[in-house]
């Protein structure tokens, strides 16, 4: 088996990833990148065009800016980390010059804000190219391996196109994994299944957050395409009555009123009160909405469709692994986290922090998860030649506690997709909904980790279905304990914020699920 | 979902096998096609034409090509901009933010209407 040797290792191939590696490779480290597919295509920032929280240099601006979403944040944000967020991405944007296409902002200058996916990440990659990190595409990390210290000294994963396992020994790692939409069909999320969510566990480090994970996007019921174009859309049920459905402006409104609609029947959309300058440049933003429609043989602003939510989980929800301190490490020493794969809540809140605040935290969490990995692995630079025995973490998937057996791996997922992405029960959560997807998700869970097994290539997937399982009962779970009402979070029989619970819902654990609020758990430690 | 690969266009680059973000593609053997092996894995994200410099690979979107007035083959690419056609691909890109407040308040303008409509009714009953 071939070992490769690096200081920082990179999991994922999405824009976090690619600023991870960048950052720690300016630190003169030895990166080494690896996706489970393609750096350039996978993940859900490549088929999009994320628009980034972009604020001038000006304190008054900043200032603005970070008073205006922490109104929004419901109490859980932190404005410290809100101006670190702006700035690094205010900076770091202007350096991929050299690899993208900029072009005008309508008003003379330069329009940085914004940046269309494919020719995002080939940026990326390029530039990182450039500053010497090895990208290995088609290596998916199966599971990281632990020193004897047991910090974190390297990962194991799948060589799919050459059909062989391999590992890496390294100084850090960074899991730069996205979040988990549990195979909703949301675009781009195919690979994000929440593998870094259950390495991460399994090393013993922590989630946060993992309640927030209530966020659908509206899309052809064929194809999840980006959503620019239906922002006007009219609504119609089966009839053909125009649905009265409040604007994106109110977004609980409006996925409420949706979901109603969609308990009904099916729900129709057209474009014809779309802005009058949409379709002149739709095929440009966005050419794979118009491919979209084209391809089946509709007008896109003529035709009526037939539309879909799509479940976003934590890839616009919030929730993800736990980071404790300013360059983004995990509580396990060598492990850092960044991107969708990271909790959000240090800028988002108990929001979903749409339309540009979640870009900006892939970007900069990346960069300082870089810079934080390059430091840890310089300490260990002198033993990492060294042939210390590296104990594989990874259970559920790899290593089944019991005799192996088949699963029905569809299964197993459709429980995951129906208990943390059904309408009904995301929008209206409250103890029996709860309590009785929990039963459902342990017992899919067991099986899983007793019997799954995967051969060859077919660990890939046993990994995924695990990790998929594994997130949905973190995030029941987390909703469980907040008992209360809070942003994205909703308890009908806790519709009430409370003051408790402002403060963070931590979780772990795998067999045992252990969520706490992180206020309590402190003052229990004091007294 | 990824549904051909055209013989008399593809040049067993085996780009699209690398790209594909999820593996449909399994690599082109001694001059063959590429096999797409795993289509149930495709999400339609068309990329893997993007990638293309031959437009050698189609993604279909339920309908197979013959079917359409219009061929789209090749339509990834140029409307990306990634034939070398145009030199400025994204100079309409800025728009997207304003594009996007337009609708939604075009949106929530109609549903403002409709409720008051719905009190007026109200009212006459
Ligand atoms: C349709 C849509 C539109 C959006 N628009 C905006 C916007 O306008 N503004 C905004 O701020 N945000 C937006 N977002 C959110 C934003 O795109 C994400 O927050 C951001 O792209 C996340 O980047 P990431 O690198 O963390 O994740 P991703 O880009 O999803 O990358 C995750 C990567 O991890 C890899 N991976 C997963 N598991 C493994 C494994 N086991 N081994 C190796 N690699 C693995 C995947 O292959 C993938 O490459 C949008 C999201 C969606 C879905």
């Amino acid at each position: 088996m071939n070992e490769i040797i690096a200081d920082v290792l990179v999991v994922g191939g999405g824009m976090a990833a690619g600023w991870a590696a960048i950052s720690a490779a300016k630190t003169g480290a030895r990166v080494v990148l690896a996706d489970k597919g393609f750096m350039g295509t996978s993940g859900v920032t490549a088929p999009a065009g994320p628009n980034h929280w972009w604020v001038p240099p000006e304190a008054e601006l900043r200032k603005a800016a970070v008073e205006r979403r922490l109104e929004s944040a419901f109490g859980l944000a932190d404005p410290v980390w809100m101006e670190r967020i702006i700035d690094i991405t205010w900076q770091s944007i202007p350096e991929i010059a050299p690899w993208y296409p900029f072009s005008g902002d309508g008003k003379g200058g330069t329009f940085r804000a914004g940046l269309r996916g494919p020719e995002y990440l080939r940026a990326l990659r390029q530039y990182a190219t450039k500053l010497g990190v090895t990208i290995l595409d088609q290596h998916p990390v199966l599971e990281l391996l632990a020193r004897q210290d047991g910090s974190i000294g390297g990962v194991a994963g799948y060589d799919r196109l050459n059909d062989r396992p391999w590992n890496a020994r390294t100084g850090a790692v960074i899991l730069a994994t996205g979040g988990c939409a549990f195979r909703s069909g949301l675009l781009g999320s195919h690979n994000n299944t929440g593998d870094g969510y259950l390495m991460g566990v399994e090393a013993g480090a922590e989630l946060s957050g993992m309640e927030f994970c209530i966020s659908y996007s509206i899309s052809p019921l064929w194809l999840s395409t980006r959503t620019l174009p239906y922002t006007g859309a009219r609504y119609f049920n089966a009839e053909g009555q125009l649905l009265s459905i409040p604007g994106w402006d109110k977004p609980r409104d409006y996925l409420c009123k949706l979901a109603d609609a969609f308990r009904a029947g099916p729900v129709y959309a057209d474009l014809h009160e779309a802005p009058a300058g949409l379709p002149a440049v739709v095929r440009e933003i966005q050419p794979a909405t118009v491919a979209a429609f084209e391809r089946r043989g509709l007008d896109m602003f003529q035709d009526r469709f037939e539309v879909k939510l799509f479940g976003e989980g934590t890839i616009r929800g919030i929730g993800g692994l736990r980071i404790v301190n300013d360059v983004c490490a995990t509580s396990v020493p060598g492990l850092f986290a960044a991107g969708d794969a990271a909790t959000r809540e240090h800028i988002a809140g108990a929001t979903s922090g749409g339309g540009a605040q979640n870009a900006a935290w892939a970007l900069s969490s990346g960069v300082l998860s870089g810079t934080g990995a390059a430091h840890e692995a310089k300490k260990r630079r002198k033993t990492l030649d060294r042939s210390e025995k590296l104990k594989p973490l990874g259970g559920a998937g790899l290593r089944p506690s019991g005799a192996v057996k088949a699963v029905d791996r569809k299964a197993a997922i459709q429980t995951a997709q129906k208990e943390t992405l059904d309408l009904d029960k995301a929008l209206w959560r409250n103890e029996t909904g709860l309590k009785s997807s929990a039963s459902l998700l342990d017992k899919a869970w067991s099986e899983i980790r007793t019997s799954l097994h995967g051969e060859k290539l077919e660990t890939v997937s046993a990994r995924e279905t695990a990790a998929m399982v594994a997130t949905a009962r973190w995030c029941n779970a987390s909703a469980l304990v907040r008992k209360e009402s809070r942003g994205m979070h909703v308890r009908e029989d806790y519709p009430q914020q409370n003051p408790d619970y402002q403060s963070r819902i931590i979780t772990g654990g795998l067999d045992r699920i252990t969520p706490y609020l992180e206020k309590l758990r402190t003052t229990e430690a004091v007294s | 979902m990824i549904t051909e690969i055209l013989p008399d266009r593809c040049n067993s680059c085996n780009a699209c096998v690398v790209v594909c973000p999820d593996h449909v593609l399994d690599m082109a053997k001694d001059g063959q096609l590429p096999v797409i092996a795993r289509p149930d894995q495709c999400q339609t994200c068309f990329l893997c034409e993007l990638y293309c410099s031959e437009d050698a690979i189609y993604v279909a979107v339920d309908v197979p090509r013959s079917e359409l007035k219009n061929d789209p083959l090749g339509n990834i690419r140029r409307d990306y901009g990634w034939d070398g056609h145009e030199e400025d691909p994204l100079k309409n890109f800025w728009q997207l933010g304003g594009l996007l407040r337009e609708g939604v308040m075009i949106s929530s303008a109609r549903h403002a209407l409709q409720q008051s409509d719905d009190k007026e009714s109200e009212k006459k009953i």
